[in-house]
């Protein structure tokens, strides 16, 4: 049975797909975004040691060349992801898909279904088909939270399994994007094509940062995109908040109630139907 | 005579709490129950309490009349044809309304409203209006927010005008349930939530499981009381086990001995209310909604109240650390449950000629608590300050509720981002109730009325009251004495995740 490393399970949450729904995190990214509000899940633990001394709970040990975490005695405190010189977490747990279905399991009658988020989940897209076939066992729906870096359309296996996805669109702009992420949007946005013409996607986010990214012109192309694609495709924009992240972009303000609003009337105007801002 | 006097001179209370208080204080100066030492013992002790319903009650606590035959004959006592458009339809309840006595001297059941309207919406705006003023008459006559509507399990015109009217009055009148089943249309219970993410009404009650119980006619009155319509109950004493378990030290003792007979003591108590009410007041024989057959003698129940099972299993137990406290702890919960049983089985084999509609028997209530109760859980609640995630909540309670056919239900106050996504309440309500929830309420945290424990205040009404404003509603008082010693305001907000 496929293993996967998760950095946390969510039982219940409201903000990620359609109703009450399941959230697994998976621990590693393929990006590096400047705004990262939880760069711990971007890359796997390497077993430093350095969060050994900062625990004040006796949670950790290292034992044969890995950090043992202990949730039993953890409070919680986040000690260990501040000292991490790694962006990595020494909490993410190797887990099979039996291990996330008993969570599943437990609250099953009060969810619509799983999502998988991370990190970027789809690096461990084998274990992603295996959960999501035992996910549909249950009556339940799977929605992959992506930031479509993996070409869709060359993993059929995934995409067949999965209901529907939730694509980041960080940047419309090739470079921008690059400075924003470290990679190239080219597959995102194919993948946006891909997975609307196959109705396998459920909604666009794009983070609106002011002074750091051209929002007007993102916000004008994938309103754009998504009114050709399928108007019906929800388009989040989501608000820039200094929680969690670091480096210089700390600094950087959260954007107005009249920006929002000014962009959510301009994907109105290009034809989406459905826009949030949060 | 000085509480009289101090009852007059009281400038935080209206005119017509006065004159409440007053009468109130008269029927107290009576003593005319034959009530044994042993119990006068448990009530001095606080242990067994009739939650304010006076020394010679002369009415039944909980009246639920047969609207739907009002509806149908109206009434020769009052004079009323019955209503052919919206607007005497509307005008004939509202007239009955002011004659439906009970332990507030107001109707605590105004009827399922939409069915009731249903028939007279033709022209929707007008509807509309009528619906609106309809409500905002009864928030500011009926000024006791245990006054309860009902709506649902169907979709219908009536009941979507209630909701839009609810969602835009935000009035604490009437206290509003939604019955849901599985045959609810989906749009019509997200519209349901929505509007309770607004004003904090309605809440949900599970249809099949109420069904099940009374059979399709019954109501949801007062806080979340199930009962039979055409009937009510006569009385709710409670037990409070909070006080009850200082008696004992470990749980096999509580179990076989004192519980069995506080028990026995609580049923003689109710047995000598219902037999004044019954035998004495004249209640059924000069009331002319038993003359025009809106309620019978034979559906009448009564409610046998407990609270604080929470303090109770944590002191038998010892429980001082939340791991191995009642919520937390799954030996505590397993302790609560036996407590439950060993109480519904001790109640079950009590009978009363006088509760026709029970068989004779006395239904369990988990009661929400007063506003003088301090340190004491309402019914099996986990206390407020240790609930766990929603989803340990929901799982930890359901077991509850089904000894609780007159009423049991938790609340919760959810983060106001989740009005974005009310089908995300709607999955939490369909699992609990699969899970064998019978009752849930919310509302969002953002909102200034919210609900106490089983009834609804604004927030901004107890801070004048607070003030030494006087407030409309007498609900107000016992919301501000429940803020001041049970930590409403400190419920656990929900956020996501």
């Amino acid at each position: 049975m496929a293993e996967a490393l998760v950095n946390k399970i969510l039982p219940f949450s409201s903000v990620d797909g359609p109703g009450n729904r399941t959230v697994i995190f998976f621990q590693g990214c393929n990006f590096n975004c400047l705004y990262c509000h939880n760069p711990e899940t971007i890359n796997r633990c390497t077993a430093c040691g350095i969060c050994l001394d900062v625990c004040p709970a006796g949670a950790l040990r290292s034992r044969n060349g890995s950090i043992e975490w202990n949730s039993a005695n953890c409070t919680g405190c986040d000690a260990c992801l501040a000292a991490c010189p790694g962006k990595s977490s020494p909490k993410a747990v190797s887990m099979t898909v039996n291990d996330v279905m008993k969570t599943v399991e437990k609250v099953k009658p009060f969810i619509s279904g799983i999502t998988v988020s991370g990190g970027e989940c789809t690096m461990q897209k084998e274990f992603l088909a295996e959960l999501f076939e035992a996910v549909h066992k249950l009556g339940l729906t799977a929605y992959v939270d992506t930031n479509g870096y993996i070409d869709f359309s060359k993993e059929p296996e995934l995409t067949f399994a999965m209901d529907k996805a939730m694509l980041d669109i960080k940047s419309y702009d090739e470079g921008e994007h690059k400075m924003l992420t470290g990679m190239s949007n080219a597959t995102v946005l194919k993948n946006a094509e891909y997975l609307a013409n196959k109705q396998k996607l459920y909604e666009i986010r794009t983070v609106i940062v002011p002074g750091i990214l051209d929002n007007y012109r993102n916000v004008a192309e994938v309103s754009r995109l998504i009114a050709k694609l399928d108007a019906d495709i929800r388009y989040k924009l989501i608000r820039f908040r200094p929680v969690g992240v670091s480096g210089d972009i700390k600094k950087v303000g959260i954007p107005s109630d009249e920006l929002m609003a000014e962009l959510k009337k301009t994907a109105e105007k290009n034809g989406c139907r459905y826009v949030s801002v949060v | 005579m000085s509480g009289i006097l101090n009852i007059i001179k009281d400038r935080t209370l209206t005119y017509e709490q006065k004159i409440v208080s007053l009468a109130r204080a008269a029927e107290n100066t009576l003593s005319v129950l034959p009530i044994s030492k042993e119990i006068q013992e448990y009530r001095r002790e606080g242990i067994i309490c009739d939650l304010n319903e006076g020394n010679a009650p002369y009415r039944p606590r909980y009246i639920v009349p047969d609207y739907e035959r009002f509806m149908r004959q109206g009434s020769e006592f009052l004079r009323l044809k019955p209503a052919r458009d919206i607007w005497e339809a509307t005008n004939n309840l509202l007239i009955l309304y002011s004659h439906v006595p009970s332990v507030t001297t107001m109707p605590v059941y105004v009827g399922n409203l939409d069915t009731l309207l249903e028939p007279f919406i033709k022209d929707e705006e007008e509807a509309y209006k009528a619906v609106r003023l309809f409500l905002m008459h009864l928030d500011r006559t009926v000024t006791d927010s245990f006054c309860h509507a009902n709506i649902g399990p169907g979709a219908t015109k009536a009941g979507r005008l209630i909701l839009r009217a609810e969602k835009e009055l935000q009035d604490a009148v009437p206290n509003l349930t939604i019955k849901y089943s599985k045959d609810t249309p989906e749009e019509f219970a997200l519209e349901a939530v929505e509007t309770a993410l607004v004003s904090a009404k309605p809440s949900f009650a599970n249809h099949e499981m109420f069904v099940n119980d009374f059979g399709i006619n019954y109501s949801i009155a007062s806080c979340y009381n199930g009962l039979p319509i055409g009937g009510g109950s006569y009385t709710l004493a409670r037990l409070v086990l909070a006080r009850l378990a200082k008696q004992s030290n470990n749980a096999g003792h509580f179990l076989e001995e004192v519980l069995p007979e506080a028990v026995s003591k609580m049923c003689e108590f109710m047995n000598q209310r219902i037999r004044f009410i019954v035998e004495e007041s004249g209640f059924f024989e000069s009331s002319f909604l038993v003359d025009e057959s809106l309620i019978y003698k034979d559906r009448f129940t009564a409610m046998f109240g407990m609270v604080g099972l929470a303090e109770c299993v944590n002191h038998l137990l010892g429980a001082k650390e939340q791991k191995d406290r009642f919520g937390h702890n799954d030996a505590a919960n397993a302790l609560g449950q036996r407590i439950i049983e060993r109480m519904h089985q001790l109640v079950s084999e009590h009978n009363n000629q006088y509760c026709k509609a029970t068989d004779g028997r006395f239904l369990l209530h988990a009661q929400v608590g007063i506003d003088t109760d301090y340190g004491i859980s309402p019914g099996c609640r986990i206390p407020i300050g240790e609930e766990p995630e929603i989803y340990e909540h929901l799982l930890q309670s359901a077991p509850f509720h089904k000894y609780f056919p007159s009423g049991i239900g938790d609340v919760f106050s959810f983060d106001e981002t989740v009005k974005r996504n009310p089908a995300y309440l709607l999955d939490i309500i369909k699992g609990g109730f699969s899970e064998g929830l019978r009752y849930i309420s919310f509302y969002a945290s953002d909102s200034d009325l919210i609900r106490i424990t089983g009834y609804l205040v604004k927030k901004s009404d107890m801070k004048a009251l607070q003030q030494g404003r006087q407030a409309l509603h007498d609900t107000v008082a016992l919301g501000l004495g429940a803020v001041q010693n049970s930590r409403i305001l400190e419920r656990k907000v929900r956020h996501n995740g």
